[in-house]
């Protein structure tokens, strides 16, 4: 018998009886806060920061004011020009000498502080881990309270590739203390787009 | 039958230097106060507890069912599955994918189950490059051990082992003990190493069979380079890993770092869905003895375990003992009964390794009962014939003393006088373990027997 089988059949043979049936899962209200604000303060704890801008347009200024210096900036953001192009990017170890990555998210969830990228707002999966500081554009509409809200809205299986991120790298591997830019990114900054959502509540 | 490891001299080790059991008590137990800080953000708690031990178990009980839907799902999105019954055959799959795409050098997160294969060591005597990408199981990796922590692999030692360590094996400045700059100087070195590994692998944290996806969880985003930049990722991941549904990481999510370092989720919370654009992705599903551990009505319910860590941090053997203590892949109280179901004659003195204070369960997201199963190893043990003679012997007497109340008050009689009297060469030597490391505390003036009736009589 192939291995598969095998495991199956000894997974079948040895099953536990138990009556426990699959709980649906309550709804959860979540912080009470409003999730901007609980969105901001959470990132905040997880070592990310938030600023507010109002259009792409002042976000791609913001960035330039941000990393004045910055030689690299490659962008997935149709509208923020960058120094190199992520349609362009062939191969991921060209972005090894990526200083800033930029790139928009889906979804914020506030109690987490974490945003929700895929595959398709990053085009190549490694800018967000081989660039050494990223900033992430985000509609304040976009935040939900709790994760249970968050997997009800984003579909986690719809791109190969989806990752909750909450805040730059760190590690706390010595002595238990806390720094931020362990093997990915050394920074995280999220920009708010607070004229979209100006937009979307006048037509909600 | 094989030698028993011997967690009373591993930990006689670790504590041989001071200042090792004094910083690791207090970090392992700041992680303790960090859960605590956390889940008091969730009012929902208790709920979320009693949901997600209810979620695992009703898996476990439909295992078959779900990991076929994992297969038949993960397969349809383009993942290559294999299937391992054990880790000598994880490790061939594992080298088989590797050799027959040419990669030389991999670089892998954190895998438990990969630690518990012995993966690193197979692949490097066939001339596979390993190099761990978590921080903490590197400075494990150039040290030649295991990690002591599931969580925190290094938290065990002290920022000048680490610094020591670097200064010997990446020629740092033996005398920068800064964590920071610790940091900064691994990451120049790794970064090289993972722009030229041809393949990356990483554990799993969930693995959701309605969408054949899996989900792994990191701070340091180390899992992601390995997935993100080489063509080739190939996933390690135990049958017990699966749940039924996407909705379903909402509770685990929530849960999983809130109970390991107090933090509301960990850094990175990444869902794999097939390959990414360019890249090719492989999972082995492993058994190794999961499937007869399912079949034990005693000890399956180890099965819905999330490997957060929560029972070791605030377990007061793990925080004086240290990890390595117990000699095995699975240290505190999840290891004494994980380890055992491995090498029953091996780990038989693990069970030992507890002071059955309970805190363990008390602090399990999924509701294990930790403490319970340790009593039920130890039983299991004693009747496989395998407590030593000394304990047997003394435990008899004990018995016998206990379940007669004469007895006992005769015994407690004598050793209250002879407790009182007794030089201190009588209490503190060789023979009496329990004198060895610690002062017992004053001798009280009477038995609590002698206080009880007294106020009793009073009132």
């Amino acid at each position: 018998m192939s291995a598969r089988d095998d495991i199956l059949a000894a997974v079948r043979r040895n099953l536990p009886r138990t009556d426990a049936l699959l709980p649906e899962i309550p709804r959860f209200a979540g912080g009470g806060e409003p999730a901007v604000e609980y969105f901001r303060t959470r990132l905040e704890l997880m070592g990310g920061r938030s600023m507010e801008v109002p259009t792409v347009a002042a976000a791609e200024a913001t960035i330039g004011e941000l990393f004045p210096d910055a030689r690299v900036v490659c962008s997935a953001v149709p509208e923020i020009a960058g120094t190199r192009r992520i349609e362009q990017v062939r191969d991921p170890h060209e972005l090894h000498d990526v200083e800033v990555g930029v790139f928009r998210a889906r979804l914020g969830v506030a109690e987490a502080g974490a945003v929700w990228v895929t595959q398709e707002d990053l085009v190549v999966n490694a800018l967000a881990f081989l660039s050494q500081h990223l900033v992430v554009l985000l509609d304040p509409a976009a935040i939900v309270n709790t994760l249970h809200d968050a997997y009800d809205r984003m579909d986690c299986s719809a791109s190969p590739y989806g990752v909750l991120m909450a805040g730059p790298s760190a590690t706390g591997d010595i002595e238990g203390v806390i720094i931020r830019g362990a093997q990915g990114a050394r920074s995280l900054t999220v920009l708010l787009l607070t004229d979209s959502t100006a937009r979307n509540t006048a037509t909600a | 039958m094989t030698r028993p490891v011997d967690p009373a001299a591993g930990a006689e080790r670790f504590l041989a230097r001071e200042e090792h059991e004094a910083t690791h008590d207090r970090l392992v137990w700041g992680l303790r106060q960090k859960r605590d800080a956390g889940v008091a953000t969730i009012a929902e708690w208790e709920e979320l507890r009693e949901l997600a031990s209810r979620i695992k178990e009703h898996t476990l009980a439909h295992l078959d069912r779900y990991l076929e839907q994992f297969e038949a799902n993960a397969t349809k999105r383009g993942t290559h599955v294999h299937w391992a019954r054990d880790a000598a055959e994880h490790n061939v799959i594992v080298h088989e994918i590797l050799r027959a795409r040419g990669a030389q050098s991999l670089i892998k997160s954190k895998s438990m189950l990969q630690e518990e294969c012995g993966m690193a060591a197979y692949l490097e005597a066939r001339g596979i490059e390993v190099t761990d990408s978590d921080l903490g199981e590197r400075i494990q990796q150039l040290s030649r051990e295991p990690p002591s922590h599931i969580v925190i692999p290094a938290i065990h030692k002290l920022r000048t082992d680490v610094a020591a360590l670097f200064a010997r094996e990446l020629g740092t400045d033996p005398d920068d003990t800064e964590p920071r700059t610790l940091v900064e100087a691994m990451r120049r070195n790794a970064r090289p190493r993972f722009l030229r590994a041809d393949a990356g692998m990483t554990g799993a944290n969930f693995a959701v069979a309605e969408t054949g996806g899996f989900v792994v969880c990191t701070n340091e985003g180390n899992a992601d380079i390995g997935a993100a930049v080489p063509p080739l990722h190939v996933a390690s991941i135990g049958i017990e890993k699966l749940i039924p549904r996407a909705r379903d990481l909402g509770v685990f999510v929530r849960m999983l770092s809130r109970s390991a370092l107090g933090s509301p989720i960990t850094q990175y919370t990444s869902h794999f869905h097939g390959p990414r654009r360019g890249g090719e992705l492989h999972v082995v599903l492993v058994d190794n003895r999961r499937s007869e551990r399912l079949g034990q009505p005693e000890f399956w319910p180890v099965l819905k375990c999330i490997r957060c860590g929560a029972c070791m941090n605030t377990c007061p053997v793990f925080r004086r003992a240290g990890g390595l203590s117990y000699d095995a892949t699975y240290a505190g109280p999840i290891g004494v009964i994980l380890d055992p179901g491995f090498d029953r004659s091996k780990y038989r003195e693990l069970p030992f390794h507890s002071s059955l204070c309970g805190s363990c369960s008390d602090v399990c997201p999924v509701k294990i009962d930790i403490a319970g199963q340790i009593y039920a190893w130890r039983r299991v043990i004693a009747g496989d014939g395998l407590v030593p003679l000394a304990k047997r012997a003394g435990m008899r007497a004990l018995g016998a003393t206990l379940a007669r109340p004469a007895a006992f008050r005769a015994a407690e009689a004598a050793a209250h006088a002879a407790l009182r009297t007794a030089p201190r060469a009588l209490l503190y030597n060789g023979l009496n373990a329990w004198g060895r490391g610690r002062e017992l505390p004053a001798v009280p003036e009477q038995t609590f027997r002698e206080w009880y009736l007294e106020h009793r009589r009073m009132s």
